[in-house]
């Protein structure tokens, strides 16, 4: 099978919506010509034209807020925020107008927008542009938030999110915008709250979200080595979440690891865990661990940055503590 | 205007030096990450050093400013050194910000400067603030707020603009119009009468050329003065121009502006070559006055650069520092 970058996997599915439904159309700061700062866009504003694919000043709670109205009348705008930081800046027209539409008319408004966004430290960015702030939205009811960890995931849950008539946020790792994988050429929709099991094991489940999947696969690989085998499972949804799947994994495994690039406190590590233990409770081995990002604004200094972000090392160490029966040594 | 008295010489070849100061950080740090010695996210502000000079020399260092992603010009004008600069944009110890908030948060405490700002916009409350402050405790500082023409699309200037007004804060508003934000020019950004903004919440605003630093100085001489009278807010739009490109890896750009409009900027509206030139019209400084500054700059910018290049990072320890402050 052929393959894409992460980048251009977004491109297609969004080239592809645009020319099934007219009434989509995408609206942020530098889409056009610019193809945003990160090239994921580039070449739409050629076929599309300005009309759909429209540069807005810097005024994402303005833009967010024209999204919102332009979508509960007949649109399905896709808006672009550059960076998943500028997430604090729209948090009033996403939670307090777009979310609440369907709930608070009875069901008979709706607002059908896609917001897609990024995450993701180690670019020597600093704490105002590094920030994965997933977990906010995942609180608001009324919203949907699908976090791809792949450019097969990223194609197939962003074709899903612009179909879909609610609000989605879709949060794409910005550190994997080059990174490629197989996607097929013949058109694919992956639906939302639907796990993805991407090994199989034995001996504990790993349950990482975007940035962490790769961290996942690769402490699995070397766990493997020792004889310890990791089932790594990625949500592709956190919100809905696909409880059965996790929970019927660490059923069989009997012990859990959450990994996932949000603040480790009040996140989404601490949600998953505690749906784990009211559920999976008398199967467990171990008590569930949550690896998450270290609980400080993400600093510029190389040296520091690199601390604050989950490591392929990190989760080998913990995962061979709680097989071992040794966790209590190293927490 | 001319060289009145020893004084003013001294004050115009300050002027110089400082614009001087700001173009060497800014070659310095756009070497460094070309060589791959400083990593991250780096905006340059060469070609708008008159409007960073020009405003800061009207400041004290108790006045307060708040500064941008592009703010090593800001930092440079409003009295920081060198080498406490170049630690920060490589992340070490010894930077003013112990490495920690890097070159979109650098921030120099003691000359008043509050930081750089990586949302566009975001220190509008800041320096507004800051301004509040001055009237509440009867000081007289004067807080300046400087940002893009890309921050005029910020609900957040408005909210502000509109209390600063209604107060009479000491704030001045100063617009560095340098036609892009990012990759976009200001006319499809800002609709309307760029000016009008401010004075609609009755705010008294001046629009001047941004690459004549005595004209900037002079301006802001007075509106500080008048700020710190209780007459403020006031609203400053500057027009310049960046010479780089929106940050150190934006080098292909003829998609959204012209070689020839840059060399035009560069090659005859260069705020440095202009202001040395009056210097030596009005018998300042001589060329070879102003090469010594020259020379002097670049071995003060040389020397911080190897300084920081060898300074230690932070101790590991302090990734969990500082998230709380100490309560006093
Ligand atoms: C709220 C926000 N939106 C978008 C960005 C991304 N961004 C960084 S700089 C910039 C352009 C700013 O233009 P301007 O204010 O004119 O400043 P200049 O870069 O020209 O100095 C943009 C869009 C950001 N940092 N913050
Ligand atoms: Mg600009």
């Amino acid at each position: 099978m052929r393959e894409i970058t992460l980048s251009q996997a977004v491109n297609e599915a969004i080239a592809e919506e645009m020319r099934r439904d007219p009434t989509t159309f995408v609206l942020g700061e530098d889409v056009a010509e610019a193809g945003t700062p990160f090239k994921v866009l580039s070449g739409l504003v050629e076929e599309f034209g300005t009309d759909r694919i429209i540069d807005t000043p810097i005024s994402e709670p303005g833009f967010t807020g024209i999204a919102v109205g332009a979508a509960m009348t007949g649109t399905r705008p896709i808006i672009d925020l550059m960076f998943g930081d500028f997430l604090f800046l729209v948090m009033d027209q996403l939670c307090n107008q777009a979310a609440k539409q369907s709930y608070m008319s009875g069901g008979k408004l709706k607002v059908p927008l896609t917001l897609r966004t990024n995450l993701g430290a180690t670019r020597r960015s600093a704490a105002q542009h590094s920030q994965s702030l997933h977990a906010l939205v995942c609180h608001i009811p009324g919203l949907k938030v699908a976090m791809p960890s792949s450019a097969y995931e990223a194609k197939g849950l962003m074709k899903t999110a612009i179909r879909d008539d609610n609000p989605v946020v879709i949060i794409e790792d910005k550190l994997m915008y080059q990174e490629k994988a197989a996607v097929p050429e013949e058109e694919y929709l992956i639906p939302f709250g639907e796990a993805a099991v991407l090994r199989k094991g034995r001996d504990i489940t790993l349950i990482a979200t975007s940035s962490m999947v790769q961290v996942a696969l690769k402490a699995a690989e070397t766990l493997a080595a020792d004889g310890i085998e990791a089932e790594v499972i990625d949500p592709r949804t956190l919100v809905p979440l696909d409880e059965d799947t996790l929970i019927t994994s660490v059923r069989k495994t009997s012990r859990a690891m959450v990994i996932d690039e949000g603040h480790q406190n009040y996140g989404i590590t601490g949600e998953i865990a505690s749906r784990i233990a009211d559920k999976a409770f008398y199967y467990l081995d171990a008590p569930v661990q949550r690896v998450g990002a270290m609980d400080v604004p993400v600093p510029f200094s190389p040296v520091l940055e690199d601390l604050t972000v989950p490591t392929v090392d990190a989760v080998v160490e913990r995962v061979r503590a709680v097989v071992e029966g040794r966790l209590h040594d190293v927490a | 205007m001319a060289a009145e008295n020893k004084d003013d010489c001294e004050s115009y070849l300050h002027i110089y030096s400082q614009m001087r100061r700001i173009r060497a950080f800014e070659d310095n740090a756009n070497q460094l990450y070309l060589s791959g010695k400083m990593q991250g996210l780096t905006h340059m502000s060469s070609g708008q050093e008159a409007a960073e000079v020009g405003i800061c020399e009207a400041l004290e260092s108790t006045d307060y400013i708040t500064s941008t992603h592009r703010g090593h010009g800001h930092c440079v004008a409003k009295g920081a050194h060198f080498r406490e600069m170049f630690c920060e944009l490589l992340g070490k110890v010894e930077g003013y910000c112990r490495g920690k908030g890097g070159s979109m948060h650098i921030a120099d405490q003691d000359n008043g400067n509050l930081g750089a700002n990586a949302i566009v916009g975001g220190s509008a409350g800041i320096a507004t603030g800051a301004a509040l402050t001055s009237k509440l405790l009867g000081k007289k500082d004067v807080a300046v707020c400087f940002f893009g023409d890309g921050a005029l699309g910020q609900g957040l200037l408005y909210e502000v603009m509109n209390m600063a007004s209604l107060w009479s804060l000491p704030a001045i508003y100063v617009c560095e119009n340098n036609l892009y934000g990012e990759y976009t020019h200001v006319s499809e950004m800002a609709a309307g009468d760029l000016c009008a903004r401010a004075t609609a919440f009755g705010i008294e605003a001046h629009e001047l050329d941004g690459q004549d630093v005595l004209a900037v100085k002079s301006l802001a001489d007075d509106l500080v003065a008048r700020a710190r009278a209780g007459e403020g807010p006031f609203f400053v739009l500057l027009n310049t121009y960046r010479y780089h490109g929106h940050h150190v890896g934006d080098i292909n750009r003829t998609y959204y502006r012209s070689k020839e409009e840059e060399s035009d900027w560069k090659d005859n509206r260069d705020p440095i070559a202009l202001f040395g030139t009056w210097l030596r019209k009005q018998k300042i400084a001589t060329e070879k006055e102003l090469e010594a500054i020259d020379e002097q700059v670049q071995a003060d910018a040389k020397a911080a650069v190897e300084y920081a290049l060898e300074a230690s990072y932070p101790d590991l320890s302090e990734v969990d520092m500082h998230v709380y402050a100490a309560n006093a």
